[in-house]
């Protein structure tokens, strides 16, 4: 299999017509993802990317229509909560959302609404993910992917990039890559990840990418050692210069109070059993040392 | 963005929070015209406190107390000027010194790993939170908002009466969702009142009466927010900020001055803090954290140099560009036109990959550019420049 997206994904795009939409929209149907519908209020009935991909009003008409099940949000951050609730509220159940720049507060009760309905949020401020070889919903460019048994988690965009690229030239594939985000609010942690690939059969390894700010790679880390003792892991953490109190980039790479340094995670990873990198080129080497083939 | 403790308490009072009156005075004149008219009130005693955006100033003795109005002038002249963590005092707040008689921390913050707000409250006010943590753990009360319903009173009666605050219920619970409501109605990250006291106040029939009043404040504002709220950017210490700051907020990159003399300038926050990283493990001290962001043309490339040509300390520059988004043919161009109007001139090592990196490399060859392949190469070559550049100079 893989995990959040493959063969059965039918992806709706939320602002399709607008500039990121349609040009990360065309990469993803150039990649082979089963783009069935775009979405932008008040375009519903054009046709778009060569008249391949249809337009509606509303998620629920695109639903109904094309049974799109996986919803790719590129709306600017003032309309992307309403976003995340409209795919909720029309069904659909695995949602990803690329806007940067959505006020932390906003998704407090939107990450709950998606918790209450039984559906999944990935992101906000993420590159999406893909499932290499089947599907891709966001912005990583596809040419980073091989196909593969290794899954892939990170917080970072280009770092993931990086990451997979050199796997790839190794000569190792993946099963999945996601990007969750990194945001202080985000709708699917590291921990949530690491357990859809646990139960994936095709996902022979795990490759972590973190970087400082909060405890959540320290929480996914103490699950993994705990109930993947067995399984090949590698880590990378990003920010070992980085000062303490000043936000580097992402709303959420920030160490305050002496939490969340990247000493911290890297301990946390490498008493889980995870063999940490030093650099993202590092990461084929030490999956080849912890197994894989 | 943080802001002063004058203006945090300016944003708790718009709540109905309990704050005794503050002055602000950038001058030992008005600082002592201040305190004369606290005591013309009938205030045995004024504070005088710096306002810096770092913490530790009482340590730094930037705090002080003065019974008199010379005594306020001279305490002003000893903080005003003084500084703190680097940071120079330009201006002070005046407030009656409260008479005292216990202290409380509260402060609500945003719980990553819950994804709701947290209320953070402890019995040992006054000291820093991360140290109570540290050795009372036990003596920190925590409870989450709901993100629905917000924090309900019966919330923030358990609170009061885990402090010990029953005698003070009614205010107590009003501070506490003031205090939520001071977060949501600013989108702050932070709001906390440390300390939260008991202060013993003469009431008009002479008798002393005890209450609660918020005697520090701090609070940060989410950046993601403050297009939304200009009357918090407004807020906005431009005495604290770097010049650069500034320009690089105009020209929409995120950047960071750090002490070393390797400049960095890269797309994407996590490889930005890596290819710092990098540079730290081949032997050089990162300059500065400079995302450009994505799909950065010529124009930001150009604003990019230029903050980190800004910095005298550097002594090499180190682009690192994946593509994507961001066209590694653009970011060429834009570093040979960077260049050739640059009025300092320091080694650059450039390495640019993925979308159009081919162009980019066939460029930045004719015009001389030195380029590394990978990461690691590119940082090594970045620290060696720099090394040879410093022994030049």
């Amino acid at each position: 299999m893989s995990i959040l997206i493959g063969r059965d994904t039918r992806l709706v795009v939320q602002g399709i017509t607008g500039r990121e939409g349609e040009f990360h929209s065309r990469a993803m149907l150039e990649y082979g993802t089963p783009l069935v519908a775009g979405m932008t209020p008040g375009k519903g009935g054009q046709r778009v990317l060569d008249n391949r991909v249809p337009v509606f009003n509303t998620v629920a008409e695109a639903v109904a229509e094309t049974g799109a099940n996986t919803s790719c949000i590129f709306v600017p951050a003032a309309g992307a909560p309403d976003a995340v609730l409209e795919a909720v509220g029309s069904g659909i159940r695995t949602i990803f959302c690329i806007t940067e720049g959505i006020p932390a507060l906003d998704m407090v009760p939107v990450v709950e609404e998606v918790r209450r309905a039984g559906a999944r949020l990935i992101g906000p401020n993420c590159p999406g993910a893909t499932s290499p070889g089947r599907a891709k919903v966001g912005i990583i460019p596809g040419s980073v992917h091989r196909e593969g048994r290794v899954g892939v988690v990170s917080r970072s965009g280009t770092l993931t990039y990086e990451a997979v690229q050199a796997m790839t030239d190794a000569g190792i594939g993946q099963s999945t890559c996601v990007g969750i985000g990194g945001d202080p609010i985000i709708g699917t942690t590291f921990l949530d990840v690491l357990q859809l690939f646990a139960a994936d059969d095709e996902t022979e390894a795990l490759v972590l990418i973190g970087e400082i700010g909060g405890s959540a790679e320290e929480e996914a880390a103490a699950w993994a050692g705990q109930h993947l003792p067995d399984r090949p892991k590698v880590a990378f953490i990003a920010g070992r210069t980085a000062p303490e109190g000043r936000r580097m980039g992402h709303a959420g790479a920030i160490i305050s109070g002496g939490r969340g340094t990247a000493q911290s995670k890297v301990d946390a990873l490498e008493a889980a059993g995870f063999r940490v990198a030093g650099s993202p080129t590092e990461i084929p080497a030490l999956l080849r040392q912890a197994g894989v083939a | 963005m943080k802001i002063q403790e004058a203006d945090a308490k300016t944003l708790l009072l718009a709540q109905g929070l309990p704050v005794p009156p503050w002055e602000v005075a950038r001058t030992v004149a008005d600082t002592r015209a201040a305190a004369d008219r606290f005591f013309a009130a009938g205030n045995e005693m004024v504070v005088i406190k710096a306002q810096v955006l770092v913490g530790g100033r009482g340590k730094a003795g930037g705090v002080k107390l003065a019974r008199s109005a010379a005594e306020a002038e001279a305490v002003a002249g000893a903080i005003l000027g003084m500084s703190i963590k680097g940071i120079t005092v330009r201006k002070v707040l005046v407030a009656p010194a409260a008479d005292i008689v216990r202290e409380f921390y509260l402060s609500a913050v945003l719980d990553r790993s819950a994804r709701r707000i947290l209320l953070m409250a402890s019995a040992e006010g006054g000291v820093e939170i991360e140290q109570v943590a540290v050795d009372h753990p036990e003596a920190i009360v925590t409870l989450h908002a709901d993100p629905a319903l917000g924090l309900m009173d019966w919330q923030a009666r358990a609170l009061a009466f885990r402090l010990g605050l029953g005698a003070h219920l009614r205010q107590a619970v009003g501070i506490a969702k003031g205090v939520v409501r001071t977060m949501l109605a600013n989108d702050a990250d932070l709001v906390e009142i440390n300390p939260l006291a008991i202060v013993r106040e003469r009431a008009a029939d002479g008798s002393t009466v005890e209450r609660l009043a918020a005697l520090d404040a701090k609070v940060t504002i989410d950046d993601s927010a403050l297009a939304r709220h200009p009357e918090l950017e407004a807020m906005r210490d431009l005495d604290e900020e770097d010049p650069t700051d500034l320009e690089a907020r105009a020209a929409g990159i995120s950047f960071i001055k750090l002490d070393g003399t390797i400049g960095c300038m890269v797309n994407g926050a996590g490889l930005a803090m890596t290819t710092m990283d990098l540079v730290k493990r081949a032997g050089g001290e990162p300059a500065n954290f400079l995302d450009i962001g994505g799909g950065a043309r010529a124009d930001k490339v150009a604003a990019a140099t230029r903050l980190i040509l800004a910095d005298p300390n550097v002594r090499a520059i180190l682009v690192n560009i994946f593509g994507g988004i961001t066209r590694g043919d653009e970011v060429a161009r834009g570093l040979i036109e960077a260049r050739s109007v640059q009025e300092r001139s320091v080694p650059m090592v450039v390495r640019i990959v993925g979308t159009n990196a081919e162009e980019a490399q066939r460029l930045l060859r004719a015009a001389n550019f030195q380029t590394a392949v990978s990461l690691d190469e590119a940082a090594r070559k970045a620290v060696a420049a720099a090394g040879s550049a410093g022994a030049a100079a």
